[in-house]
């Protein structure tokens, strides 16, 4: 799996009318398998770019290339099957739906996937990430990290080929970072999963082979 | 995981908001059950299509209610028929049966209309194809008698058992004359479970029932439209023997009045049903008949024949209709505004939701599954509210209709099934679409960075 990003732009619109650039990104890559940090100042469009990259936010212009499917070109409903069936996210909030259980969050991810939920696997990743103990505990009865890894285990649920972090760790305590991130980083090397991590700690991106620095390749930065 | 199931878990996850609305939707639709049950049952009662006769004789005055008496026992009788008249009507060649009924007196325990009559009345269908059954005897002899079934029941009656009737004039009066159960009958789904049949002759026997002489006299020569002379001359061998009687004295025993028979003069009678003749090779020459007869009589004496069907049809369509159509309208409206309870407690959760919905997003779903989800809800809910409806129609039915029996002689079977319920289904499904498409729109509409962020 690779990722490519060609000439994408991306301007919000100000409550006054006027055009706000967040992105402008001549050309962006990352190689099957590759684990990169991305790292940047706050407000520089780290989150966005995220969306971008997974179909949630359409970009003014440019195209977007996974696997060498142009994802920019598909229909809305067929990105949207696309993000379920090839990429992963893990949230800095986690995103857990509170109604389910661990075992359900995870199965949630399998939902909107082709095929049917597998269960068996669903259980397995969260053996993989310590909580084959705690597969029906809800959201509310789990500690901060265990909810982050029940996140880790539902973003892999459809063998996905790119997993897309916002600042996993953010939420969670210094004790807990280390272990979650090793998880993350391990789990994405033994599926051979690309990853894009964004952080603001040194300390993590540090850990990287491939630190990117927004402001490198986001046109918009360079300009101010 | 399929749409349904997400659906279901955001229901659980609101179980006492969602539980409400789904029971405001089942109250709805109980009441709309219950008018449209006891729409049925009051149809079905107060339709005589079915009954076995075709012509109901009686004293001139009120169709209806003189069919409300006859048939039904629920209103008070117009006035009486000479026995001559009824004993005129068997002798007409175009008239098949001609049964006499006798109402007035009602059971001193229960008060269920007691009905003098012959043992020809059971010998009619009293529906299309359905004998009345007895579960020993038919009062055959003067002072016997067979009960209805709700009558055996509520009296807890049986076979063997004696009871006096109480006198419905003015001195409301227990007549010391008992009968003797000899049969209780089958139950039909009519008046007649609720009524005690006792043998005529027993009946006019009781003392106070046999109307004075002269009176007698007076009316049949104002019926007949004769003179005393006449209706004397008419009777002139009862009034013989009656006057050779009058010498006797009745102190020695009390009840010497029962052991010879009441003469025709003194009886009464408070209807005839008619059944006319049948020509096999002519099936509708029997109603013309009918017809016939009853134009006759209309110019005639003081009685009437009134074919049952036609007045209870224009009381089916006149009143009971229209209070049937007002009902419905109000059962509709109300269902419509739990309809609109569950339009606002859905929307209301939308605006908490609208993060779960972008979280789904993130994870795949497109923008018809999450619209899916939120009318999937809608459509839970307003089916459970309707089912459980439907449900709580029927036991309300099943709580009332003994009530119901109870105070007014009608009788409601609990188990009836309105056709029209199984079209509450669709039309729930169809209510959730309209109150599930802007709460479903709106999951549609979201924006997934901006709720994810939130
Ligand atoms: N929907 C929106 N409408 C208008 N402006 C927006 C919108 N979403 C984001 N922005 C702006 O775009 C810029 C980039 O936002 P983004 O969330 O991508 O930054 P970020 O790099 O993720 O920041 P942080 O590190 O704080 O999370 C910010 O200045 C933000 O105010
Ligand atoms: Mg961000």
């Amino acid at each position: 799996m690779s990722l490519e990003l060609k000439n994408v732009r991306k301007n919000y619109r100000e409550p006054n009318g006027h055009d706000l650039p967040v992105l402008d990104i001549p050309h962006f890559k990352l190689e099957k398998g590759e684990q990169a940090a991305l790292v940047g100042s706050s407000g520089g469009g780290k989150t966005t770019l995220l969306n971008v990259i997974s179909g949630i936010t359409k970009p003014d212009s440019g195209e977007v290339l996974i696997d060498d499917i142009e994802i920019t070109r598909l229909p809305e409903a067929a990105r949207d099957r696309f993000r379920a069936e090839r990429i992963g996210f893990v949230f800095q909030t986690f995103n857990l739906l509170p109604a389910f259980t661990a075992f359900e969050n995870v199965l949630l991810g399998m939902s909107f996937a082709r095929g049917k939920a597998d269960r068996a696997h669903a259980k397995q990743l969260l053996e993989s990430v310590g909580l084959g103990h705690r597969l029906t505990h809800k959201p509310a009865q789990l500690s901060v990290g265990e909810q982050q890894r029940v996140a880790i285990a539902r973003s892999l649920a459809n063998r996905p080929s790119l997993l897309l972090a916002d600042e996993p760790t953010a939420s969670v305590d210094p004790a807990n970072q280390e272990t979650i991130l090793k998880l993350i980083r391990e789990i994405c090397k033994e599926h051979n999963v690309s990853l894009l991590l964004v952080t603001h700690s040194p300390e993590i991106a540090a850990q990287f082979d491939r630190t990117i620095p927004l402001q490198e390749f986001n046109k918009v930065l360079q300009n101010v | 995981m399929n749409l349904f199931t997400i659906a279901l878990k955001s229901i659980r996850q609101r179980l006492l908001a969602s539980s409400l609305t789904a029971l405001s939707v089942a109250l709805g639709v109980a009441l709309m059950i219950a008018v449209l049950i006891a729409n049925t049952v009051v149809s079905k009662t107060f339709d005589l299509q079915q009954i076995g006769y075709d012509l109901i004789v009686g004293p001139k005055g009120s169709e209806l209610d003189l069919v409300l008496n006859t048939v039904y026992r629920i209103a008070p009788p117009i006035e009486n028929l000479p026995y001559r008249y009824y004993e005129e009507l068997k002798e007409n060649k175009h008239i098949g049966v001609a049964v006499p009924i006798a109402l007035g007196d009602s059971t001193e325990h229960g008060n269920f209309p007691i009905l003098g009559t012959t043992v020809e009345y059971f010998a009619v269908d009293y529906a299309e194809g359905k004998k009345f059954r007895t579960s020993a005897e038919w009062p055959n002899g003067k002072w016997e008698s067979v009960i209805g079934s709700s009558v055996a029941r509520e009296n807890n009656w049986t076979v063997g058992d004696e009871f006096q009737m109480v006198h419905a004039g003015q001195d409301d009066h227990v007549h010391d004359e008992k009968f003797k159960i000899v049969g209780i009958l089958e139950a039909t789904g009519t008046p007649n479970d609720r009524t005690v049949f006792v043998n005529l002759n027993g009946f006019y026997a009781i003392a106070g029932h046999e109307k004075p002489i002269q009176e007698a006299i007076d009316r049949e020569a104002e019926f007949f439209g004769e003179t005393e002379a006449e209706v004397r001359a008419y009777h002139a061998a009862d009034l013989k023997e009656m006057e050779a009687h009058a010498g006797h004295d009745h102190s020695g025993h009390d009840h010497a009045h029962h052991d010879h028979a009441t003469p025709d003069l003194q009886k009464e009678v408070t209807a005839i049903l008619v059944r006319m003749k049948e020509d096999p090779r002519n099936p509708t020459l029997a109603q013309s008949r009918a017809i016939e007869f009853s134009a006759d009589l209309r110019e005639g004496f003081k009685a009437q024949a009134v074919n049952p069907i036609r007045p209870m049809q224009r009381l089916m369509t006149n009143l009971v209709g229209n209070i049937r159509l007002i009902l419905i309208n109000l059962t509709a409206f109300i269902i419509l505004v739990s309809g609109v309870s569950i339009f606002v407690s859905i929307y209301n959760s939308m605006s908490e939701r609208k993060r779960e919905i972008a979280i789904m997003r993130a994870l795949g779903a497109d923008r018809m599954a999450v619209f899916s989800i939120i009318l999937t809800e809608s459509i839970i809910l307003c089916l459970a509210g309707g089912i459980l409806g439907i449900l709580l129609g029927h036991g309300l039915i099943m709580f009332a209709s003994p009530i119901l029996e109870a105070r007014t002689g009608l009788v409601i079977d609990p188990y009836v099934f309105d056709p029209m319920e199984l079209t509450i289904i669709p039309v729930m499904i169809g209510l959730a679409a309209l109150v599930g498409f802007i709460p479903g729109l709106t999951a549609y509409r979201t924006d997934v960075a901006e709720n994810l962020s939130s």
